[in-house]
C-alpha cells in the first residue's frame, strides 16, 4: 500500500525539550482549557443556540449572585472529594473509573445506616458513622478491582465502569423495592432521612460545611501524603516507571490496593455527602451520583493531579456544573451535554500535554531532506 | 425450559451480541495496532443518535448505517491524532472521547426522543437452513445487519492473517520500531485502524437505535463500548473468538428476560448479570492469559516516537 | 574476473575471491557534507562518504562516533540537517526506510528489527511488495529458498522470530536484503551477537557479496575485524572523518587505533590482586525458563565473593539475562538456589534482595534506568529512603535528602542542572552514573552489573570501570556480565563463560585467554 506524505512545502517536526520551561505548565492548562470552550461554543452554534447568550447568562446567574455561588459550592463539595483520590491513583497510573459507583455506595451506606440501623441516633453519633460507614463502602466497592489488577492485572478501566453498572442497578432495585418509601406517592424513592441526621448547613445557604470541611482537609492530607511520606514516593516512582519500581523492591499489589481504596473511599464520603446533605433521601442513581465520578476525572487532570491546585480546578468545574443544570432549565439543553465541556477540555488537555515535553519545528520538507530548516 | 425457549435465548443472543462483536472487531485492529481507543461508548453513541436522524430523514435505514461509520471514523480520527501524532496518553484521550460523545449524543438527539422509526430493516430467512430445529431461527433468521457483522468479522480474521495488510498491523503492534525500519508507515498503520475501529463502533450504535431497539433516548447503549472492549481483551484479540464471545455476551442480556419472567427476580437485579458477567470474564481471560503467556500486543498503550533521542 | 581461492596473509579466513580489483567506478554512494544535530550534541559534522561498487569499506570508530548516526541517514531513519546524499551519480532524497529500501539500500541494524511474534516468512514478506496482497508468506518461501541455496544461509521460514537464536535472527535480517536484491547493503556491528565461527561465515558471505558487485557497509568499533574483511576504511571520531577511504593494505592497526581514539590508548588499568573473603552469592543448580516458556538457564552454579568480581562472557542471548533476572529476584527460578550471605533469597521478590544489600545495574537502561519525571534527587534516594535519617516515620526528610543528593552529584560527577531537575534530561552516561550513584549509595554486598557500559562513550565507560574496581578493593562482591571480552579480562578475577544457558567452567582471570575464552563461546566445550 502506497502512503504519499502531504505534499506540502513545509512539515512540522516535534523535537523533544531538554528542560521544562516553568511558565508552560501553566500556560498550556489554560490554553486548552481556552481552546475547548471556543470548541464548545462552536458546537453550540452550529445547534442553533447562540453561545455567547448562553455562557453569558449562565455564567452571570452563578457568579453574579450568592444562591450561584453557594450552588457552585454545592457541585464543588463532591468533586473535590472525588479528584483528591483520582490524583493519588492516576498518578500510580491505576486508573479507576469507578468513582461514580462507589460514590453512591456512599450514599446507601448513609442512607441504610440514618433509615435502618440507627434511625434514632442523635447527629452527633450518626452523622461521624455515616461518614465512616461512607467511606468504608466506597473504598469495598473498589476491592475487586484493585484486587483483579493487583494479582491478574485485569484493565482496571473496565471493571470499575462495570462496577458502576452495578451500582446504578443496586440503587434501583433497592428504591424500587425494599427500601421503598412508604410516604413517597408511588414515587421510587426512600423515605426522607430522620432530621438528625441530616448534615448542618452554612446559615444562609444550602452548603453542606461538615462535608465541606472534609474536602479541604482531604486535599491537604493528599498533598502532604504524596509530596512528604513514603507512600506518596512510592506511587510516583512506581507511576513513573513499575518496572523499575518492583527492581528497587516496591511492592506493586500493595500500593494499587491502598490508590484504590483510598479513592474509594474518599468517593464514599462525597456520596455521603450528597444523600445526607443534598438529597435526604436515596433517589434514582444518576441524579445522586450525577457525574460528578467522571467529571472528577477532568477536576484532577486539569489540576496535572496536584491536590492542592485540585481545590482551584474543582470550583472550576464546579461552575461548568452548575452552568449545565441552568442550562437545562433555561435553553432546554440536555444535562448529559455538559460533558461535551468534560470531552472537549480533557482531549485539547491530553493534546497540548505534546507541547510540555516536545518543542515544534518548522522545516522545508518538499526542498529536500537534505536541506535544513528554521526552528519555531 | 423447553427448547422453544433455548431457541428464543439463542435468536437474541445473536441479535443483542451483534453491536458488541462489531465493537470488538474494529477495536481488534485497532489494538493490535498498538492504539487503545476507550472512547467506544462515545462512539457508538454517536453512531446511534447520527443513524436514527439520518434514517429518519432519508427513509432509508442503510443510509443512517452508513452515516453513522462515518460519524464513528471521525470521532475516532481525533483520538488518532492526539494519540498517534501527539504522543497523548492514550488511557485519557479515550476516555475524554467517550465524554464527548456523550455529551454531543446528548445534545444532538435531544429533539428525537421518542420518536418512532417507521422505516425497518426486517430479518431475513436464509432458506432451508432457517428451518432447523432450535439453531435455524437463531442463526439464520436475522436482520441483515447481523449477517454483515458475522461476515466482516471473518473477513477481518481472514485479512488479519492472511493478507499483507493483516502483517503489518500485527508488526505496527508488536514492534513499530522493526515495522518501520521495513518501510512500513506506522503512522497511517495506526490512524487507518483506529478509523476502522470507529467506524465499526459508529454502525455498532446505529445498529442499535435504527435495527434492534428501534429507537432513541440517551445513554442507550448502556456501557456496550465497554463491554466491547472487555470483548477485545476476552478474545485474545481474534476476531474469530470475539463472535463467540459476543454471543455469549448476547446471551447474558438474553438471559436477564428470560430469567425475570421464570424466576420472578427482581429486574434490576437481573439487569446486574451482564456487568458481573463482564468482570467475571475478564477474570478466567486473564487467568488463562497468565498462564498460557500470552498477552496483549507488544506495543499496546505506547506512542511510536521514531527520532528518539540516542540514549 | 577469475576466481580462485584466496587466503589473505593477514587473516585467517579463507576467502573467495575474485583476483584483482574492479577498474575505478563511479562511486555506488556519495554522501557529501552530510551534517546531523541531536539536542545538545553534533553527531554528524560535515561529513563525506564514498562507497565503491564490489568493496566492503569499513567504517571504524568508537561508541558515540556517529557511525551508526550517518548510516541512518543513508537508510532514511533519520534525516540530516545539512548535507547531500548520491547515488551513482544522481542526487537522491531519502526520507523514509521505505525510499532507502526502493532505491536498492539495506541495513541489517545492531539490534534487529524483526517483528517478534510473526514467522520468518510474514517478516520478509513484509520487507517484500512483490509478493502482493493475498497470501504474501505462502510466495515468499520459494523465494526465500531459493536465496538461501543459493548462499547458504539456512533458516526455517515457518519459526516465529522469537524461537531464533541470534545468528540465526541476523540470517534472516540478510536474507531480507537478499530478496530484495539490495546492492547497498549496512551491516551494523554484525559480529556482536556472533560466535567466532559463525562471524568467519558472514565474512565469507560477504565476500561473496562484495564479487557480484555489491557494495557493503561494515560498521565495527574492533580493529580486527576491519583487516578480515574490508577493502577500504573511513575513521570517525566525534562526528568527525579523520580518514577517509584508506585502503586496508595502507594502513596498520596502530595506526587505525590513533585515527580513531585521537590519543595513545591507556595501558590496562593497574588491578591488584585482592584476596577474597566470604561467599557473599552462591547459586546452586539453578534453572529458569525465557519469557516464552523455553529453558533459559540450566543448571547453573557458582559463587562469588568479597572483594572479588567474577566475570561471566557470552554472547548475548544465552541466558545470561534469565540468569541475573533469577539472582535480583525479577524471574521465578523453576529449580536450584539463590542464596546471598548464607540466606536463601530463591524466588523472593526483589523488595527482599533490597533488604539485604543486593544492587542491581540493569541491562536495560532506557526501562529499569531511572524515573524521568521524577528529579535527579528523588530517582537518587531509590534504593535508601526506607531506612533513616531519609524517613523518619511515615515521612520523608526532604532537607536531608536534598543535601545528600547535592554530595552525590558531586561525588559522581552528574551532569545536571541541579538536584531538583527531571532525570529524564539526563545524557547516557549520565543516567548510568545516577544508576551507579544510586545502587552503590546502599553500600551493597553484592553488585549485580550486567552490561554496564554498553552503548556509552569512552569516559563514561573508563569511569564505570574504575567505579567497579574500586567498589572491590571495598570489599564488595561484584558479578560482571558483558559480552565485552576485553572488559571481562580487565576487570575480572575469575571468569566463567555462558553457552546456551549453561555455565561452561571457571578461571582464573590469570590462566584466561582471550581466544580459548572465544572457542568457550562458540562450541560451549571446556
Amino acid at each position: 500500500m502506497r502512503w504519499r506524505p502531504l505534499g506540502f512545502p513545509i512539515a512540522l517536526r516535534l523535537e523533544r525539550r531538554l528542560e521544562e520551561e516553568g511558565w508552560l505548565k501553566a500556560a498550556v492548562p489554560l490554553g486548552s482549557l481556552a481552546l475547548a470552550l471556543v470548541l464548545a461554543s462552536l458546537i453550540f452554534a452550529a445547534q442553533g443556540l447562540n453561545p455567547l447568550a448562553v455562557y453569558g447568562i449562565t455564567f452571570s446567574r452563578i457568579f453574579g449572585t450568592s444562591t450561584g455561588l453557594a450552588f457552585l459550592l454545592l457541585k464543588a463539595i463532591p468533586l473535590l472529594l472525588c479528584a483528591v483520590g483520582l490524583a493519588l491513583a492516576f498518578r500510580a497510573q491505576v486508573w479507576n473509573i469507578g468513582a461514580e459507583g462507589q460514590l453512591l455506595l456512599g450514599s446507601v451506606a448513609a442512607a441504610g445506616l440514618a433509615l435502618f440501623v440507627m434511625p434514632n441516633a442523635p447527629p452527633y453519633v450518626i452523622i461521624p458513622a455515616m461518614f465512616v460507614a461512607g467511606f468504608l463502602a466506597g473504598a469495598g466497592w473498589a476491592l475487586l478491582p484493585a484486587v483483579l489488577k493487583a494479582k491478574l492485572n485485569v484493565n482496571e478501566v473496565i471493571t470499575t465502569l462495570m462496577m458502576n453498572y452495578i451500582a446504578y442497578k443496586l440503587v434501583e432495585y433497592l428504591i424500587y423495592g425494599p427500601w421503598r418509601g412508604k410516604a413517597t406517592w408511588g414515587f421510587p424513592f426512600t423515605d426522607l432521612i430522620p432530621e438528625s441526621a441530616v448534615l448542618p448547613v452554612i446559615p444562609g445557604t444550602d452548603v453542606h460545611y461538615p462535608t465541606l470541611i472534609l474536602a479541604l482537609a482531604s486535599a491537604v492530607a493528599m498533598f502532604v501524603l504524596m509530596e512528604k511520606t513514603g507512600l506518596g514516593y512510592e506511587v510516583k516512582v512506581y507511576g513513573g516507571n513499575p518496572d523499575l519500581a518492583r527492581a528497587a523492591g516496591i511492592r506493586p499489589g500493595k500500593l494499587i490496593i491502598i490508590c484504590m481504596l483510598l479513592s474509594g473511599g474518599l468517593a464514599g464520603l462525597a456520596g455521603v455527602g450528597e444523600l445526607a446533605g443534598v438529597h435526604k433521601r436515596l433517589k434514582y442513581p444518576w441524579a445522586i451520583s450525577a457525574g460528578y465520578g467522571f467529571t472528577a476525572i477532568i477536576v484532577a487532570w486539569l489540576a496535572r493531579l496536584n491536590p492542592i491546585t485540585n481545590v482551584l480546578t474543582a470550583l472550576f468545574m464546579g461552575a461548568l456544573l452548575a452552568a449545565g443544570s441552568m442550562m437545562r432549565a433555561s435553553f432546554n439543553i440536555p444535562y448529559a451535554s455538559v460533558n461535551i465541556f468534560n470531552g472537549l477540555i480533557l482531549t485539547c488537555l491530553v493534546a497540548g500535554e505534546v507541547l510540555l515535553r516536545y518543542r515544534i519545528r518548522l522545516v522545508a520538507a518538499g526542498a529536500g531532506a537534505e536541506q535544513g530548516g528554521g526552528s519555531a | 425450559m423447553s427448547l422453544d425457549v433455548v431457541g428464543h435465548i439463542l435468536h437474541m443472543a445473536v441479535r443483542g451480541g451483534t453491536p458488541l462483536l462489531l465493537g470488538a472487531v474494529g477495536e481488534i485492529y485497532a489494538e493490535r495496532s498498538g492504539v487503545m481507543n476507550l472512547g467506544l461508548e462515545g462512539i457508538m453513541l454517536v453512531g446511534a443518535i447520527t443513524g436514527f436522524a439520518v434514517a429518519l430523514a432519508t427513509k432509508q435505514p442503510w443510509l443512517g448505517l452508513l452515516a453513522a461509520c462515518l460519524a464513528g471514523l471521525a470521532l475516532s480520527l481525533i483520538h488518532a491524532f492526539t494519540t498517534v501524532s501527539l504522543y497523548a496518553n492514550q488511557v485519557v484521550s479515550g476516555l475524554a472521547l467517550a465524554m464527548l460523545g456523550l455529551g454531543l449524543s446528548s445534545l444532538m438527539g435531544r429533539s428525537y426522543v421518542g420518536q418512532p422509526l417507521p422505516y425497518r430493516l426486517l430479518p431475513q430467512a436464509i432458506p432451508g437452513l432457517a428451518d432447523l430445529p432450535v439453531i435455524g431461527p437463531a442463526l439464520f433468521y436475522q436482520d441483515p445487519v447481523v449477517y454483515l457483522a458475522l461476515g466482516l468479522a471473518v473477513a477481518s480474521w481472514f485479512v488479519l492473517y492472511r493478507t499483507r495488510w493483516g502483517i503489518m498491523v500485527r508488526a505496527v503492534g508488536d514492534d513499530p520500531a522493526a515495522a518501520d525500519a521495513m518501510g512500513v508507515n506506522v503512522y497511517a498503520v495506526r490512524y487507518a485502524c483506529v478509523a476502522f475501529g470507529g467506524a465499526m463502533s459508529g454502525l455498532a450504535g446505529a445498529y442499535l437505535s435504527v435495527v434492534y431497539t428501534p429507537a432513541w433516548f440517551e445513554g442507550m447503549t448502556a456501557g456496550r463500548g465497554w463491554i466491547a472492549l472487555a470483548l477485545v481483551i476476552v478474545a485474545f484479540w481474534d476476531p474469530l473468538k470475539a463472535i463467540l464471545g459476543a454471543y455469549l455476551f448476547g446471551a447474558t442480556e438474553a438471559l436477564q428476560y428470560a430469567l425475570q419472567t421464570s424466576l420472578g427476580i427482581a429486574a434490576p437485579l437481573l439487569g446486574m448479570i451482564p456487568y458481573a458477567a463482564t468482570i467475571l470474564a475478564m477474570l478466567v481471560a486473564m487467568s488463562e492469559a497468565l498462564r498460557k503467556r500470552i498477552g496483549a500486543p507488544a506495543a499496546l498503550g505506547k506512542p511510536y516516537i521514531r527520532e528518539e533521542r540516542v540514549l | 574476473m577469475e576466481h580462485r581461492f584466496y587466503i589473505s596473509p593477514r587473516t585467517s579466513v579463507v576467502s573467495d575471491v575474485a583476483v584483482g580489483r574492479p577498474p575505478a567506478q563511479e562511486p555506488l554512494v556519495k554522501m557529501e557534507g552530510i551534517t546531523k544535530r541531536f539536542p545538545g550534541v553534533v553527531a554528524n559534522d560535515n561529513v563525506d562518504f564514498e562507497l565503491l561498487p564490489g568493496e566492503v569499506h569499513a567504517l571504524l570508530g568508537e561508541n558515540g562516533a556517529g557511525k551508526t548516526t550517518l548510516m541512518n541517514i543513508l537508510y532514511g531513519l533519520y534525516r540530516p540537517d545539512e548535507g547531500r546524499i548520491l547515488l551513482r551519480g544522481r542526487e537522491v532524497r531519502i526520507r523514509s526506510p521505505r525510499d532507502a529500501i526502493k532505491l536498492g539500500i539495506g541495513m541489517v541494524h545492531q539490534h534487529f528489527r524483526l517483528v517478534p511474534t510473526l514467522t520468518v516468512a510474514e517478516n520478509i514478506a513484509l520487507a517484500l511488495e512483490e509478493a502482493g496482497f493475498l497470501f504474501p508468506a505462502r510466495k515468499v518461501e520459494a523465494r526465500i529458498a531459493e536465496v538461501a541455496e543459493q548462499y547458504g544461509l539456512k533458516v526455517d521460514p515457518g519459526a516465529r522470530v522469537w524461537q531464533l537464536s541470534a545468528g540465526e535472527k541476523q540470517r534472516v535480517e540478510i536474507l531480507k536484503l537478499l530478496v530484495r536484491d539490495a546492492r547497498v547493503l549496512i551491516l551494523d556491528e554484525p559480529t556482536a551477537v556472533l560466535t567466532p565461527r559463525e562471524r568467519d561465515d558472514l565474512f565469507k558471505t560477504l565476500r561473496k557479496f562484495a564479487y557480484e558487485g555489491r557494495g557493503i557497509i561494515f560498521i565495527t568499533h574492533k580493529l580486527d575485524e576491519v583487516f578480515k574483511v574490508a577493502d577500504r576504511v573511513t575513521v570517525l571520531r566525534k562526528g568527525r572523518v579523520v580518514a577517509s577511504g584508506l585502503p586496508v593494505e595502507a594502513v596498520s592497526p596502530a595506526e587505525l587505533a590513533r585515527l580513531m581514539v585521537g590519543r595513545e590508548l591507556k595501558p590496562r588499568a593497574e588491578k591488584r590482586f585482592g584476596a577474597p573473603g566470604g561467599v557473599v552469592l552462591e547459586v546452586r543448580g539453578l534453572c529458569a525458563l525465557s519469557d516464552r516458556g523455553m529453558m533459559a538457564v540450566k543448571d547453573v552454579s557458582f559463587e562469588v565473593r568479597e572483594g572479588e568480581i567474577f566475570g561471566i562472557a557470552g554472547v548475548a542471548g544465552n541466558g545470561q539475562r534469565e540468569l541475573v533476572e533469577a539472582i535480583v529476584g525479577l524471574r521465578k527460578p523453576v529449580k536450584g538456589r539463590v542464596l546471598i550471605g548464607g540466606r536463601d533469597v530463591t524466588g523472593k521478590p526483589p523488595a527482599e534482595l533490597a533488604k539485604l544489600g543486593v544492587a542491581y545495574i540493569p541491562e536495560d537502561r532506557a526501562r529499569y534506568g531511572v524515573v524521568p519525571d521524577l528529579s535527579v534527587a528523588e530517582n537518587l534516594i531509590l534504593k535508601v529512603y526506607r531506612r533513616p535519617p531519609f524517613k523518619r516515620g511515615p515521612f520523608l526528610n526532604t532537607q536531608f535528602i536534598k543535601e545528600w543528593s547535592e554530595k552525590l552529584v558531586a561525588e559522581y560527577g552528574i551532569t545536571t542542572p541541579g538536584v531538583d531537575a527531571p532525570a529524564g534530561s539526563l545524557s547516557g552516561g549520565n543516567v548510568q552514573r545516577l544508576v551507579l550513584a544510586r545502587e552503590l549509595s546502599m553500600r551493597p554486598k553484592l553488585v549485580v552489573a550486567s552490561h554496564p557500559t554498553h552503548g556509552l562513550d569512552v569516559a563514561a565507560t573508563e569511569y564505570i570501570r574504575f567505579l567497579l574496581l574500586e567498589q572491590r578493593e571495598k570489599g564488595m562482591g561484584i558479578l560482571l556480565v558483558s559480552e565485552d571480552l576485553d572488559e571481562i579480562l580487565e576487570l575480572s578475577d575469575r571468569i566463567a563463560v555462558m553457552h546456551e544457558g549453561r555455565l561452561v567452567s571457571v578461571l582464573d582471570a590469570a590462566e584466561a585467554d582471550a581466544g580459548e575464552l572465544g572457542l568457550m563461546m562458540s562450541r560451549g566445550a571446556a
